[in-house]
């Protein structure tokens, strides 16, 4: 028998796997929204992210062991992989995908593919087929909390994970530039018409997507560790995320991410799924979505008034 | 004086199909100069030509005696998005205002190309005060706006950058003739009091050609009649096949 408080553990391990979907979620739903084109690289971008935060922090730490110091290193690390991941996002946007832009639709997506594959076997022959562990930039054992064992880096993943997505939150609403990347994801050419550089804000997007994957990966190797196809099925089931939410919204993508996490950490033990299974659980949900609100949750029939 | 927008000579081709053919017209500072013809003439690919948002095939476009749309190959023409801080403002037809957006970040993005943000802020005063129905909405999704008041916020937005000229793409399409007499009525006001060059594209000719002091008439992408719209008016050829006279 599974108890009320084992339930709960669930849905705390749910929440915080579904904040990082959820960050991962919102580089594809971004892109998408302004370009309608599903990056398939962009979860190889949060693998090269986990890479460059590892080596990051372990070159940064040295043989230090001083407690302040470590968490410090972590955050060095989060956001220089940060910066490189959006360096990398643009480039991949400038070279593989900008050319293609008005072929056929078919070529940026198999661009895309190809650039995946690129990641993914470059880092395999650079970094060695071998997994390897992220270190926690904290002692991480368990707080026991009424009965549930919290951990410092689920605490620490959620918290992250919330601050991006307030801030995200904050820039586009808020800012010129913000508006200006939805203006574009409504109307590109009304949007040129007002002045906006659509080629700049779809930099931009590729820019803040890689971050927030970079974020994504580093968070996702304290559990899955870092290797060179991690980002397969979690960018895949990100996606999953994406489209549950509704694909092209921002808020859609965090819903459709917490959704999905808790859902295959709560599914297995409530509808006795075998935990060999636990991944079908996403594409399930995939597949129920697109029959019910093919649009996904918060995904809009568009309808223009004409 | 040099006019303000000067088209010389320009083709427009789609594939196979040429949109217009050899079109020269020019718009003098402070002017309304209206464009009329049919449906499928050639009237929206004109204006798009203006805003470099299709290529041409021939010819070019001067705006303040600058080049600014060519065809020719050693040149390069100006992109779209740098010609509206040239001061040309297009209001497209069908409106495209931002519908998941509110009027005033409607307007805000017509400003994006200001960077003083006082200013932006006065200007959409002054944008509510001239069309009172956005200020009463401005806190609303464009989406929830009936067609006349969509209408309304597109040409605002296009004001919000202050521009020299502003081109009117259909601006009563669809909507109901009372509603069109009263966005006329603002157009005038536009070019009057704000003196905005205005250059008008309309299927409705007589509209068209009573709030305008020049027009051309464009058939099958040319340019077949041009005149003072007075004249237009008192067209026998344009009386039988746009006036229904």
């Amino acid at each position: 028998m599974t108890t009320l408080i084992q339930y709960l553990q669930y849905l705390l391990n749910g929440i915080t796997l579904g904040a990082i979907y959820a960050l991962i979620a919102l580089g594809y739903t971004m892109v998408y929204g302004i370009l309608k084109f599903i990056n398939f690289a962009h979860g190889d971008i949060l693998m090269v992210g986990a890479y460059a935060g590892l080596f990051i922090f372990t070159f940064l730490l040295g043989e230090s062991t001083n407690a302040a110091w470590m968490l410090i290193a972590f955050f060095i690390a989060m956001l220089l992989s940060m910066a490189f991941c959006a360096l990398l996002g643009m480039f991949i946007e400038r070279v593989a995908y900008k050319p293609l832009r008005n072929a056929n639709r078919l070529a940026p997506l198999l661009s895309a593919i190809g650039v995946s594959f690129i990641l993914s076997n470059g880092a395999a022959w650079l970094f060695g087929a071998q997994s390897r562990r992220f270190p926690y930039p904290f002692d991480d054992t368990p707080i026991s909390i009424a009965g549930l064992a919290i951990t410092p880096h689920q605490i620490l993943t959620v918290l992250v994970s919330v601050i991006m997505m307030v801030v995200l939150t904050v820039f586009v609403n808020k800012t010129r530039m913000g508006k200006a990347m939805r203006a574009t994801s409504l109307d590109q050419s009304t949007s040129e018409l007002m002045g906006i550089d659509v080629n700049k804000v779809i930099s931009l997007t590729f820019a803040i997507g890689s971050a927030l994957a970079a974020v994504g990966g580093i968070l996702a190797a304290f559990d899955f560790r870092v290797y060179a196809s991690m980002g397969t099925m979690t960018g895949l089931k990100a996606f999953v995320a994406a489209v549950i939410g509704g694909i092209g919204n921002i808020q859609g993508a965090m819903l459709g991410g917490l959704l999905l996490g808790i859902l295959e950490s709560i599914g297995a033990p409530l509808f006795g799924i075998p935990s060999a299974l636990r991944d079908t659980i996403a594409f399930a949900a995939l597949i129920i979505i697109l029959l019910v609100k093919p649009d996904g949750i918060l995904g809009k029939n568009e309808r223009e008034k004409v | 004086m040099a006019p303000l927008l000067s088209i010389e000579n320009i083709t427009v081709r789609y594939g196979a199909i040429e949109a217009l053919h050899q079109v020269s017209m020019s718009v003098d500072e402070g002017d309304v100069v209206a464009l009329i013809g049919a449906n499928g003439a050639g009237k929206s690919t004109l204006l798009k030509a203006i805003v470099g948002q299709v290529p041409l095939a021939g010819g070019s476009i001067s705006f303040k005696g600058e080049e600014v749309c060519t065809s020719a190959k050693h040149k390069k023409s100006v992109p779209t998005h740098l010609l509206a801080a040239k001061g040309i403002a297009l209001v497209p037809e069908g409106r495209h205002v931002f519908a998941d957006m509110t009027v005033e970040e409607n307007l805000d993005m017509g400003a994006f190309l200001v960077r003083d943000q006082e200013a932006i802020e006065k200007k959409k005063e002054e944008m509510y005060d001239f069309f009172p129905i956005l200020g009463a909405r401005r806190k609303q999704k464009t989406r929830s706006l009936s067609g006349g008041e969509q209408q309304m916020m597109a040409i605002a937005r296009a004001l919000m950058s202050s521009p020299h000229m502003i081109l009117l793409d259909e601006p009563g399409l669809g909507l109901a003739p009372l509603v069109v007499q009263d966005i006329f009525q603002k157009i005038k006001l536009i070019n009057e009091e704000e003196k905005v060059t205005v250059f008008l594209v309309e299927q409705n000719a007589r509209l068209a050609l009573k709030a305008s002091s020049k027009g051309y008439c464009l058939e099958n992408g040319s340019i077949v009649l041009a005149d003072s719209s007075q004249a237009l008016l008192d067209n026998d050829k344009v009386r039988a096949a746009y006036l229904g006279e």
